[in-house]
């Protein structure tokens, strides 16, 4: 029993009620800072907010990866499409998140549905520009090879091209990947218990907002590190391209 | 085709919205009238004015920094990797954080939000300026222009669309999450949307819609100064390309 | 390359500048105090599993609060002790989700105060003051539409405007009437929908006479914190606040001498259709569970959570164990 509850009072029933008001409380009742002992003890309060939050993200980036991907397909041999789909994703990219979980409210309620709708529609527009992109880049000797050796066109896109546009693709990825896991946190308006649940809960508690907030920070950083193994392992023989961020 | 009124009860909802904009009615917790012209008003000058400072601290900081190190062509590493990171920011952990290590209030939580303008225009700033064509500076230097010149009359001027795309990332990104203010004493669209209690769901999803249409508001006016800020020459060019 | 290498150092820079900018005062975890005071527990509280009980699903609800989460999780761990089947909602955002989640069968029950219910889900003018009295109206609106409520808990919980007693002091005040001609001065700190509420800034300003220089909307959380710092001269509290209890010299809480915040107890509110299927032990186990929430129990398991940050079901066994109902 720590020195701050060491004096007690029993009272009614027999739930003991302990003396707070000594001068040497504990270091969660001081708040003033990160306290390393609490963090320890409780860390598996935290099991559940960030496995809600892995999920969350790992079903949003797929299904925004598979929409993304068939419309970068469905636009691949029809160049007149790609402005179209541009602008469209553009556009459902600047709803503010907070704004597009409640004009979600009436339709499909709160709740995971609702979530998961507002994270992969934000992914597509980086998603769809990149795939788009690097099968841009793919240089037209490439293609003229692999023509040479009497490829069909549908060959020649899963054999040739999207194996060429693969850094670029997985750039794509990366970058959606990361923004996905800093919005997830705000999920927790639409009662799904990410990260920002504890966060949102206990908004005062110092040590808890470094702990979710750090939490959420190290799964960006890992899904970063990981896809960027993933394009190493996948595509060796091309560097990553510079990145441009606007 | 057979719609049955239950597909379309969503659409009641926006109904009952936009009449919260335009009418006042009893809360739903009663005796107290909400919504109207009025509120909505206040709440969106509020939204607006924590925006607007939030911006323009990101601004003040941000560009100043990023063209200096664009026109000397340095820190490539810090002003590239800023904006990477600035998207990995949990904005719901910032302002949190900000709440409990600092305090709330308007001081306070424009920090929070100057912080998500932050990286993006840094960023754009470094990149628009670093990329100006050097033959150009060069041709300045020949005319006799010194630094700070250089800056202000050639590559400003032509590095203009991309420090814009940096600010309206930034504006998009700070407008977007001033609605978590009314977690930290300033009132915002965000009380709307975090007051279903007395709002009911037609005073929230009110709220969303005015927080969509200010971004798209926002996003246009910037749009517009881009073009009234591009130099004619660089317009001609871009339109020639 | 130089971008992956640079994008990773960011990212640990800015991990480091989080952790250097609070100072780490890393101090020994101290909380974990082992109540051992059960040993004369009466063993008479004891809730007895029940085969009959079996498979039968409960799914206990509760707002997201801290004394909704206690209450939750008390109901949620003694019905499982009773031998139902129990689920747990435990975060449902306010009593308008709260209730419909009821309505629409995704939770079989939660506590919901005799005030909030009256005023805000069924749109009463005035509450009563007595528990019993309340109750009995929350039961008149509740029957016709299939639902029903159990006895209140012993303890009541009311808002109440709070102030540091250095500036009650310096003010001269003790009752909210003491601060008209004063509240011009106060900048007011309150729950983003206190401003349109009754039982809250509505009130102050209807009912009392008062404009306060500022309204400004905090997370609940952060209530106390505000006037902390200084930047709140008065805030909206809760009656049952931990911080209150472990402080109590710091604060003062105001006289409410024209009755605008009225007190609730916590009632169960479920449907009738699962008081049907779920048998008397539903009944008996709630009502029973309960009869130690005492004010002084529930501001003490408020501090387990508030203060000494227990986590709401540890707290909620630890409860159910010092009384005996568990073992």
């Amino acid at each position: 029993m720590s020195p701050a509850l060491a004096q007690v009072v029993p009272l009614l029933g027999q739930v003991t009620i302990h003396n707070r008001t000594g001068g040497n409380a504990s270091c969660v009742a001081q708040n003033k800072g990160f306290c390393l002992g609490w963090a320890i003890d409780n860390f598996d309060r935290y099991t559940t907010p960030l496995l809600n939050h892995l999920l969350l993200v790992l079903v949003s980036v797929a299904i925004g990866f598979t929409v993304a991907f068939a419309m970068a397909l469905l636009s691949h041999n029809r160049r007149w499409l790609v402005p179209t789909f541009t602008g469209t994703t553009g556009v459902l990219y600047t709803i503010p998140s907070l704004a597009f979980i409640f004009l979600l409210l009436p339709i499909t309620g709160l709740g995971w549905t609702t979530a998961i709708i507002v994270l992969s529609v934000y992914t597509l527009q980086i998603i769809y520009r990149n795939i788009v992109a690097g099968l841009a880049n793919v240089p037209a000797e490439s293609k003229e090879a692999g023509r040479g050796m009497g490829m069909t066109d549908r060959q020649l896109l899963w054999r040739v091209e999207l194996p060429l546009a693969l850094p670029e693709i997985i750039a794509g990825l990366r970058i959606a990947t990361v923004s996905t896991v800093a919005i997830a946190s705000l999920m927790v308006f639409a009662n799904v218990n990410t990260l920002g649940g504890p966060l949102y809960q206990q908004i005062d508690f110092k040590t808890n907002i470094v702990i979710a907030g750090g939490l959420t920070i190290l799964m960006a950083i890992t899904f970063d590190l990981l896809l960027l193994l993933a394009q190493r392992l996948l595509a060796p023989w091309r560097r990553p391209p510079r990145e441009v961020t606007v | 085709m057979n719609i049955t009124p239950l597909h379309l009860a969503f659409l009641n909802t926006f109904t009952d919205a936009f009449n919260f904009i335009f009418h006042q009615q009893e809360a739903r917790t009663g005796q107290t009238m909400v919504g109207g012209p009025h509120q909505v008003l206040h709440l969106t000058g509020q939204h607006l004015k924590v925006t607007f400072l939030a911006l323009g601290a990101a601004t003040a900081i941000a560009l100043p920094a990023g063209v200096v190190l664009g026109h000397l062509r340095r820190g490539e590493t810090f002003a590239i990797a800023l904006g990477n990171a600035g998207r990995a920011v949990p904005e719901l952990a910032l302002i949190a954080f900000v709440a409990a290590f600092i305090g709330v209030g308007l001081g306070n939580v424009t920090i929070a939000f100057a912080v998500l303008g932050i990286p993006p225009i840094l960023t754009n700033a470094y990149v628009g300026i670093s990329q100006v064509d050097r033959n150009a500076v060069e041709a300045a230097r020949g005319m006799g222009m010194r630094g700070l010149q250089i800056i202000l009359r050639v590559e400003l001027p032509l590095a203009v669309p991309t420090i814009m795309a940096g600010i309206r990332t930034g504006a998009v990104n700070i407008i977007a999450t001033v609605a978590l203010a009314s977690l930290a004493g300033v009132s915002t669209l965000g009380d709307l949307i975090l007051g279903r209690n007395v709002y009911g769901d037609q005073g929230v999803v009110a709220g969303a819609i005015l927080i969509a249409l200010l971004t798209l508001a926002l996003e246009l006016c910037l749009a517009s100064l881009q073009w009234l800020l591009t130099p004619r020459g660089l317009k001609l060019a871009r339109a020639g390309a | 390359m130089v971008t992956c290498h640079s994008r990773l150092r960011a990212a640990f820079a800015f991990l480091a500048a989080m952790v250097v900018a609070i100072g780490v005062a890393a101090c020994g975890g101290g909380d974990n105090d082992n109540d051992t005071g059960t040993s004369g527990a009466n063993s008479a509280n004891l809730i007895k599993s029940n085969p009959a009980n079996n498979g039968i699903q409960i799914t206990v609800g509760s707002k997201n609060f801290t004394e909704e989460y206690i209450l939750g999780n008390i109901y949620a761990q003694a019905l499982q002790a009773a031998g139902y089947d129990v689920k747990t909602n435990l975060n449902l955002g306010s009593e308008v989700i709260a209730y419909k989640a009821l309505q629409d069968g995704e939770i079989s029950g939660y506590p919901e105060y005799t005030s909030t219910l009256l005023e805000s889900i069924f749109g009463a003018k005035t509450v009563p003051a007595d528990a019993q009295a309340a109750y009995a109206q929350a039961q008149q609106q509740l029957q016709p539409k299939g639902e029903t409520a159990f006895a209140p808990t012993p303890f009541a919980d009311a808002n109440a405007l709070g102030m540091l007693t250095s500036k009650a002091n310096e003010l001269g005040v003790t009752k909210i009437s003491d601060l008209q001609g004063k509240s011009q001065d106060l900048n007011l700190y309150g729950s983003p929908e206190c401003r349109e509420r009754t039982d809250c800034l509505v009130g102050l300003q209807d009912v009392y006479g008062l404009q306060f220089k500022s309204f400004n909307p905090v997370d609940i959380g952060l209530r106390y914190t505000v006037l902390d710092k200084g930047q709140a001269d008065a805030s909206i509290l809760f009656t049952s606040d931990a911080q209150l209890f472990a402080n109590p010299d710091k604060y003062t809480l105001l006289q409410d001498d024209k009755h605008i915040f009225p007190a609730g107890n916590p009632i169960w509110v479920t449907d009738q259709s699962t008081v049907q299927t779920a048998g008397p032990d539903y009944q008996a186990t709630i009502e029973k569970v309960q009869k130690g929430l005492t004010n002084a129990v529930m501001q003490e398991l408020n501090a387990r959570v508030d203060i000494d940050k227990q986590d709401p079901a540890a707290v909620a066994t630890q409860y159910l164990k010092e009384d005996g109902y568990i073992q």
